[in-house]
């Protein structure tokens, strides 16, 4: 118990660390390489917690896919940090004071937090006990009881590509596009016509 | 749960079902037919949109929830569903000839058009947190890629990337509420919500989720204090886009809004109650008085549609049956007026290209007297004056408000809708009084059908108002 202890805070207190260095990195490309600490070290709580399927996922699919294309963009960009942060400096105090008025409220709210005890019967989906692992136990309830949020996502990623498509692909006119049905169809028939040349003149 | 109750589940949400499959069926035509496919597609996206309206019509009655509850259909469900795809039916005969002529065509208008109608069926249907968030992202991307449909227009441009950005950020509002609801009342699903609250009186924790949910809602009707993108974006996006804007997605949001409120929240109703009467007053105030500067006829209906969505406010504020019916009747009526207004709107066209400003429709009641007379006819119904609908309209949400007490409330928007009525009467003045300008390009056949449709509709409601508000009526007793 006081070992999970221990590696929870931990754990914890690398991601608050690097996720304030994330934003107080002077070089964007190690804003990236903290944010990918941050994310390995939310994995690290995730199975702590006992939830290996989502801890596995955000390693996958944050680490591997979001924060390396993040990388390429950074990269790609070559975003002029220090331009960026003349702005910052000057919104700071107002910024900050809205911050922690919010946050000295939410502290008011969370103060007065009582679970129900109700609560635990109106879950509606449990920890499974009959020693599930939690990838199954996502699984069931994710193509049963939500595969009606499940597919609306998809429509909401469909609709995503969509507009990424209809907004940014042209289709310039002029441009010479290899098309390998067009060639691949082509046959003595089609390409090749015969004309009747007459002496001294061209076509 | 069995293969049986999942054929029930997507029976009752055929309509959703047959709209999602047909939507992805259009795109697949435009994607892959060789040629100019844009007629067909607009044409299928209209029939997809009426065949949905009748699997609304003919598909469940009464009382029924779906997929584990998170998905419910009952009259009120029906009726708001109608109302919304006639308004997405009503801006896609407004646009057709638009975006032929402005050279914006594109198949994926109306495949995104049909998209956002989807989302707007599923907001209106939603019994759950998720399924809400959910409805509402997919309705408001298929609306900002709208928005920015015409890419070369930097306008246009600006007025997608504002809306977007400002949209996101009222969606993390809106998902910061649920999580700290979910986070109080252990669930998700409205009727949970309500039983969990059952009894306990207010409490602070679920009143912070409740106020960053309303601001997310507020945003979504454009509502002060969360009306900022609305002029700019109704200014910036294409005329017909922005009359779709203006009309069906302020019906989905204002019925999701109706349901969160009486579905999950009814025990603290007292708690909701002062904050809608905020900012239903804020939103009255601000359309009437915001809206006397304006130049621009666009950024007038923006003030406008603020300064209604204010009014119908008043009727979910009141907290009753009747409220809830003045709601309904007040969004029907809202409905048929906005497309009416922007149908002359789209019709501002000279010769060398759209005019938008007010001062352009100088003369209009000597040059085309048919479109002068039927926008005086809007414009009066728009302030309210009877025997006009707008006059009904305001009538049924300011006698609900006074039912329940709430007669500062009533007080205050009366006197805002007289304030209104001085920019309305300005456009009559304008179009009968003032010196004429050029004249307008002949307005297109379809356009004069939807606005003879929308005017008869306006005129003829005093005479008629028995079955819409009967079928109001039995809507918002769905809810109770």
């Amino acid at each position: 118990m006081t070992l999970a202890a221990l590696f929870f805070y931990l754990f914890s207190a690398v991601l608050l660390a690097a996720g304030f260095m994330v934003i107080s990195a002077r070089n964007p490309v190690h804003s990236v390489l903290y944010l990918i600490l941050a994310f390995f070290n939310a994995a690290a709580l995730f199975v702590l917690l006992g939830a290996e399927f989502v801890a596995m996922i955000l390693v996958i699919v944050y680490v591997g896919a979001v924060a390396v294309l993040f990388l390429f963009v950074v990269m790609m960009l070559d975003i002029d940090i220090a331009e960026m942060r003349e702005g910052m400096l000057q919104y700071l105090p107002v910024g900050a004071a809205i911050g922690i008025v919010l946050l000295i409220e939410l502290i008011l709210v969370l103060g007065g937090w009582a679970v129900s005890p109700g609560a635990g019967s109106v879950l509606a989906s449990p920890a499974p006990t009959d020693g599930l692992s939690n990838t199954e136990a996502l699984g069931r309830v994710l193509y049963t009881d939500y595969i009606y949020v499940f597919q609306a996502a998809g429509m909401v990623l469909l609709v995503a590509m969509i507009g990424a498509i209809v907004l940014t692909l042209h289709h310039k006119p002029h441009v010479k596009r290899q098309s390998i049905g067009k060639q691949v169809a082509r046959d003595p028939a089609t390409a090749v016509e015969n004309r009747n040349v007459k002496p001294g003149q061209g076509i | 749960m069995g293969p049986g109750t999942i054929n029930t589940d997507i029976l009752t949400a055929l309509p959703e079902v047959l709209l999602a499959a047909g939507a992805m069926g259009l795109l697949l035509l435009g994607a892959f037919r060789p040629g100019n496919v844009v007629s067909t597609v607009n044409w299928g996206a209209a029939v997809l949109l009426a065949i949905a309206g009748l699997a609304v019509l003919t598909g469940t009655t009464g009382n029924v929830t779906a997929f584990s509850g998170a998905f419910i259909v009952d009259d009120f469900a029906r009726l708001l569903k109608i109302l919304a795809l006639a308004g997405t039916v009503g801006a896609l005969v407004l646009s057709v000839r638009f975006m032929q002529i402005e050279k914006i065509v594109r198949f994926e208008y109306s495949v995104l058009l049909v998209l956002a109608a989807l989302g707007m069926m599923m907001m209106i249907s939603a019994n759950d947190l998720i399924s809400l968030y959910m409805g509402l992202e997919l309705q408001s991307l298929a609306l900002y890629v709208v928005a920015a449909i015409d890419r070369n227009s930097t306008r246009a441009s600006e007025a997608g990337l504002k809306y977007f950005v400002l949209g996101a950020l009222s969606s993390g509002m809106l998902l910061y509420g649920c999580s700290l609801i979910y986070g109080f009342t252990g669930s998700t699903n409205f009727e949970t919500i309500a039983r969990a609250l059952e009894g306990q009186g207010m409490q602070l924790g679920v009143l912070f989720g409740i106020v960053f949910l309303l601001a997310g809602l507020a945003f979504k009707v454009s509502a002060v204090p969360f009306h900022m993108w609305t002029p700019d974006v109704y200014e910036g996006a294409p005329t017909p886009v922005t009359a779709f804007f203006a009309s069906a997605p302020k019906i989905a949001a204002m019925a999701m809004f109706v349901r969160v409120m009486y579905g999950a929240f009814p025990g603290m109703s007292e708690q909701w109650q002062q904050i809608v009467v905020f900012v239903a007053i804020a939103s009255m105030g601000l359309g009437a008085f915001a809206a006397i500067g304006q130049t621009n006829i666009k950024r007038l209906m923006a003030y406008s549609s603020i300064g209604h969505m204010g009014f119908a406010l008043v009727g979910l504020a009141a907290g009753t049956v009747g409220g809830v019916r003045g709601v309904i009747v007040y969004l029907m009526i809202y409905l048929a007026m906005t497309i009416g207004t922007f149908a002359c709107i789209v019709s501002m066209r000279r010769r060398d290209g759209m005019v938008e400003d007010i001062t352009d429709l100088a003369g209009l009641g000597r040059s085309r007297p048919m479109m002068a007379l039927t926008m005086a006819i809007l414009m009066f119904s728009l302030a309210g004056i009877p025997p006009l609908a707008g006059f009904f309209a305001k009538f049924y949400v300011f006698l609900a408000a006074i039912e329940a007490g709430l007669y500062p409330l009533a007080v205050l928007g009366v006197l805002a809708s007289v304030v209104g009525c001085y920019y309305y009467l300005r456009i009559i003045k304008i179009m009968y009084f003032d010196e004429a300008g050029a004249e307008f390009e002949p307005m297109a056949r379809e356009l004069k059908l939807v606005l003879g449709v929308t005017a008869v509709f306006v005129v003829g409601f005093f005479a008629y108002p028995g079955p819409f508000v009967a079928a109001a009526g039995t809507a918002a007793a769905a809810l109770f």
